[in-house]
């Protein structure tokens, strides 16, 4: 099996969700599954992102795979390994996975320098004593904002966030996360709140870092274009489920799940689709739909295609299965069963 | 289109801000004409104006802004006056979505009321029922239930606010609405049903929209007429299509191309950008204020500030290079 990019994909999962759970109980004292089961896994140096609306619950689960939600059921596996959930469990975890927040500027301390800010994870997971050139903290820090592309890292030492544009304050959080070296880079929406022109840097930059570094990157997004630009594989989430998973060209040029088809729709540069507008929004994860979760806003069964397939009442009462994350191209779709299953 | 009514016309509209370090150029000479029916998009990044300019149209800009230039709406100097015909042109001939509307809504107060308020204060006499009517009529318009109008803030998602925002700012029926960033912090779907309830207002009511992004792609998607903005100036202006899938001024480009065609395989693994930041308005570059960033740049392109020339019918570009090889 090769990458798209002609490098050979590393068998094994580095990271990996198996049928995660997460409930919250809301006050009312209903059960919301934020996370219904759901199956990713990620390899070395692969690029995966996460694909949903709000609602979907793909933020819940970057915060599961890096232990800051603990799943209800399901576990969370490192190379294999459960997490266990002790301090010194989760200081593993966390030398070898890092998290970019979504908002930068929300994420940094307005009264740390940029200096403090990178260094306060080497002090933490005590990473001088482990670096194998010996670097000094200084060092590690100049030589993370340089990767961060942050350059020349010293004159922005005792910078305060308030004097860096939006772009720089991204750049800070990755340089902290990088300054672990670590072997996966979770980033939640890392360009929604950044300018256009912007974007192509950080993107550019973590492209850089997987290459140069072997880092695997998490993305979670809803910008199906940022998927477009960066990631291997993709999987589709909606209302707690992946509802399509396969690689970035199998997923965004020839998508199966009406989910999807809708999405990409909706991207305004695509001008070849027929926009597919959704009415409604995710539905409360309190009360997920019977049979197919989508079903009550599926364009397939509202025009009648999974009528003329006879699947309508599969769609409103037959649950669908978890997708497993073997990496093939994977939907979760009655309609879809039916039409790959007839021949041509 | 050039017939119908000039609903909004700028024009040669400088802004700067007094600070203690001196003025600070955030406009600097924009011409921009808004007719109705029609939909005007204006592009650009943080700090490149466009929200600055768009407070001018209502005369709400901060007290330390100098503004200078014509600011007429509805054939009213905004910027001159009485403070009596201001308030009576707020709300009824124009109003503003603002960016952020998310949290601009009363958390405490229902949002049928909020959608209310000002109704009541332009129109004091309107008998509650009919108040009330109109408040349903309005819901019904941004394709919210009646019932929804007894919800507060907090019980609404992010889109059923920004409709709320759209319900508000239709209450008084303005013949212009300027909405900066409606769709900033909203999911794709969502986004999707928010351009396309703007656009059926445009077409149902006749009204004018002048419409705010930093997202190229929104714009290309809704707008008739395009400006593209840069350290305060516009460089570019076309129709949507134009702008946004023929670029000609280098600044242009690159914000088009940040948003990668889904399926184009120059894209994958290429995401585009451009190196640096936005100048500081305090001390912007010599001559054309992109140079620095451009990729195209010449010596001549620090020498003077280029004018926006037309390079075509309706086509202004700020660029010496334009049709240069």
């Amino acid at each position: 099996m090769s990458s798209p990019e002609g490098g050979p994909l590393l068998e094994g999962a580095l990271l990996e969700a198996r049928g995660v759970q997460v409930e919250f109980v809301t006050r009312s004292g209903h059960a919301a599954r934020a996370l219904d089961g759901v199956d990713v896994s990620v390899r070395r140096g692969e690029v995966l992102a996460i694909v949903g609306e709000s609602g979907s619950g793909k933020t819940t689960l970057a915060r599961t795979l890096i232990g800051l939600q603990r799943p209800t059921t399901g576990e969370v596996l490192l190379e294999g390994r459960p997490l266990t959930y002790s301090t010194r469990g989760l200081r593993n975890l966390r030398s070898r996975v890092q998290m970019v927040l979504q908002d930068a500027s929300a994420s940094l301390n307005p009264r740390q320098t940029v200096y403090e800010s990178v260094a306060e994870g080497i002090r933490l997971h005590k990473t001088v004593a482990s670096d194998e050139q010996a670097r000094n903290e200084a060092e590690l820090v100049s030589a993370a904002m340089a990767e961060a592309g942050l350059r020349p890292p010293e004159r922005l030492f005792l910078r305060y966030p308030h004097e860096l544009s939006g772009g720089q304050k991204q750049r800070v959080l990755i340089a902290g996360a990088l300054a672990l070296r670590p072997e996966l880079l979770l980033a939640d929406e890392p360009v929604s709140s950044l300018d256009a022109s912007i974007r192509g840097e950080i993107l550019a930059l973590l492209l850089k870092l997987r290459q140069e570094l072997g880092m695997g990157v998490v993305v979670v997004t809803h910008d199906l274009g940022l998927a477009w630009n960066i990631a291997d594989r993709i999987a589709v989430m909606y209302l707690g489920r992946v509802v399509e998973c396969g690689t970035t060209e199998e997923v965004l040029t020839a998508p199966k799940h009406p989910y999807t088809r809708a999405l990409l729709s909706v991207v305004p540069e695509i001008e070849e689709l027929e926009p597919v507008v959704l009415t409604g929004e995710v539905p409360d994860p309190s009360r997920i739909p019977t049979g197919c979760r989508f079903h009550p806003r599926c364009p397939a069964l509202a025009d009648g295609s999974a009528e003329r397939a006879g699947i309508a009442d599969a769609c409103r009462t037959a649950p669908l299965e978890i997708l497993p994350a073997t990496g093939l191209h994977r939907v979760a779709c009655h309609l879809d069963r039916v039409l790959s299953a007839q021949p041509g | 289109m050039s017939g119908a009514t000039e609903l909004l016309a700028m024009r040669d509209v400088h802004v700067a801000y007094r600070t203690t370090e001196g003025t600070l150029p955030a406009v600097r000479g924009v011409d921009l004409v808004v007719r109705e029916g029609e939909v005007v998009g204006v592009a650009g990044e943080s700090g490149c104006g466009k929200s600055t300019l768009v407070s001018t149209v209502l005369r709400l800009q901060p007290k330390d802004a100098v503004v200078s230039g014509d600011v007429e709406v509805l054939g009213q100097d905004v910027q001159t006056i009485s403070w009596g015909d201001l308030r009576v042109l707020r709300w009824a001939s124009a109003s503003i979505v603002f960016q952020g509307a998310l949290h601009s809504l009363n958390p405490v107060q229902r949002v049928g009321r909020q959608i209310a308020e000002p109704i009541l204060v332009h129109e004091p006499a309107l008998p509650a029922d009919q108040v009330q009517r109109r408040v349903v009529e309005l819901l019904d318009q941004v394709g919210l239930s009646a019932a929804r109008g007894r919800a507060y803030p907090h019980q609404l998602s992010g889109g059923q606010k920004q409709r709320v925002m759209i319900a508000m700012a239709l209450a008084c029926r303005p013949r212009l609405i300027v909405a900066d960033e409606p769709t900033t912090a909203l999911d794709v779907m969502v986004q999707a049903q928010i351009l396309d309830l703007l656009r059926d207002l445009v077409r149902d009511l006749g009204v004018g929209l002048l419409l705010i992004s930093h997202d190229l792609s929104v714009l290309a998607d809704v707008c008739d007429r395009v400006l593209v903005m840069y350290a305060g100036r516009v460089v570019e202006a076309g129709t949507a299509d134009q702008v946004f899938t023929d670029p000609l001024h280098p600044y242009s480009q690159a914000l088009s191309g940040a948003f990668p065609r889904i399926g184009d395989p120059a894209a994958r693994y290429a995401p585009a950008g451009l190196a640096g930041d936005p100048p500081d308005p305090r001390a912007l570059p010599s001559g054309c204020s992109f140079s620095p960033r451009c990729p195209r740049a010449v010596d001549r392109c620090s020498e003077a500030e280029p004018p926006l020339v037309e390079v075509a019918p309706g086509r202004p570009v700020a660029c010496i290079r334009v049709g240069e090889p």
